[in-house]
């Protein structure tokens, strides 16, 4: 491999592993009260997937760091501010249709994304993502069936799914962005440029949207700050409170 | 003591039932891709099914309580990621196993060719997930029993 910018590979990697690590937390919080038994035992099992896939990525993350850390403490011991995730994947679970949108959001882009990093000139990046595709493509298969099956549902459903994508759309475009880590990333074959991958997204989010009966938002104004790690939401403080908190209190501490 | 060849490991290794679906054996689910002595130390190479699969740390612990009570102490665990773990590798007799148990086994389809309790072709899909990642839930239409089928990927 070509002698690779190993700060923007670390940062490549912790937004990897922070996307799915937050996301698995929040898809985690149905655990035990989703609607229907089905739908509880898929979120659980997507997040099951999610937080195989952040151990992966942050596992090499750590490696690459060179401190002697492991994928725990990057998970466990790091603040707000170090977090790499898109804002996405903080926002609220709010109900079910939102946390479905926001799921079918992330795997229309991780499915077009890890087919891709499977070319990678990282051989790890590479295997990480070949196994993750497998995943990522049964969980979109479903995510984007519940937003076709709610969207194109009663009256009740299709209204709350038309709120969720008015609400988390304007998050969508942060995937897309790029900085100067990016480039070196792109330039060194590790990954493709992410604005490379937006026409793809957004044929396959019109074509599932049209299915579902549902408005995509013409605006393109985007949030962003959470992959530069500039601003997070206020919601992400939130999470790590709640996920971190064992860990902070009892340091070291394994069952 | 002498050292044991790599078939009679793989005979072991056979013996080890899946945490999840003891009904058949870690070599049925095509996980085990290598056995090899390198020197004195014995090298068993595994392929996770899922990423996030809770069963994969408890897999490594019985393979090494199973082999160290067959007296090998050095011993050396190894994860592959790639190429990353198919149905395809899961033999034909871990799939009759599978089905006997009750759980439809892989179809390249996609989905399940029979209801495992009755044979009934009459099947609908409630959920891609079942009672863990591998599976999904199915149902038949004609003896009305919901079944695990194992997901081909």
């Amino acid at each position: 491999m070509a002698d690779i910018d190993q700060t923007a590979l670390l940062q490549f990697l912790l937004r990897m592993g922070d996307n799915t690590l937050i996301l698995s937390h929040r898809v985690s919080e149905w655990c035990g009260k989703a609607p229907v038994l089905e739908e509880d035992i898929a979120l659980a099992n997507t997040a099951l997937d999610l937080i195989g896939q952040t151990q992966l990525w942050l596992g090499y993350a750590a490696e690459i760091e060179g401190k002697g850390q492991t994928a725990d403490d990057l998970a466990f011991l790091r603040d707000a501010w170090d977090f790499r995730n898109v804002l996405l994947v903080e926002l609220p679970n709010g109900d079910f249709g939102q946390t479905l949108m926001r799921q079918f959001f992330f795997d229309a882009w991780s499915s077009i994304l890890m087919p891709r990093l499977a070319n990678s000139s990282d051989p790890r990046v590479a295997e990480i993502a070949e196994k993750a595709a497998k995943e990522v493509s049964y969980h979109v298969e479903r995510s984007a069936d519940t937003v076709v099956g709610l969207g194109d549902g009663t009256e009740e459903s299709h209204k709350r799914m038309q709120a969720a994508l008015d609400y988390l759309y304007p998050y969508v475009g942060e995937f897309f962005l790029s900085d100067e880590g990016d480039a070196a990333i792109t330039a060194a074959g590790i990954a493709p440029d992410p604005a490379s991958l937006r026409a793809e997204y957004d044929d396959f989010l019109e074509r599932v949207m049209a299915k579902a009966t549902l408005t995509l938002p013409e605006d393109r104004f985007t949030h962003h700050g959470g992959r530069t790690g500039e601003m997070h939401t206020e919601h992400l403080g939130h999470i790590l409170t709640q996920m971190q908190w064992l860990q902070r209190a009892y340091p070291g501490n394994t069952w | 003591m002498q050292r044991p060849s790599t078939e009679q490991v793989w005979t072991w290794l056979n013996e080890i039932p899946d945490p999840e679906i003891p009904a058949i054996s870690l070599t049925d689910l095509g996980i085990i891709r290598d056995v090899a002595w390198h020197d004195d130390t014995l090298t068993v190479t595994v392929t996770p099914t899922y990423s996030g699969c809770p069963a994969t740390s408890l897999i490594n612990m019985e393979i090494e309580t199973a082999l160290r009570s067959h007296g090998i102490d050095k011993l050396d665990l190894k994860r592959q990621l790639s190429p990353a773990w198919t149905t395809d590798w899961m033999t034909e007799e871990g799939r009759q196993k599978l089905e006997a148990y009750g759980i439809a086994p892989p179809q390249p389809a996609g989905g399940p060719k029979a209801c495992p309790r009755c044979q009934s072709d009459n099947l609908e899909r409630l959920s891609q997930f079942g009672s863990t990642p591998c599976k999904a839930q199915w149902r038949c239409r004609d003896c009305l029993e919901p079944f695990d089928y194992f997901k081909c990927i």
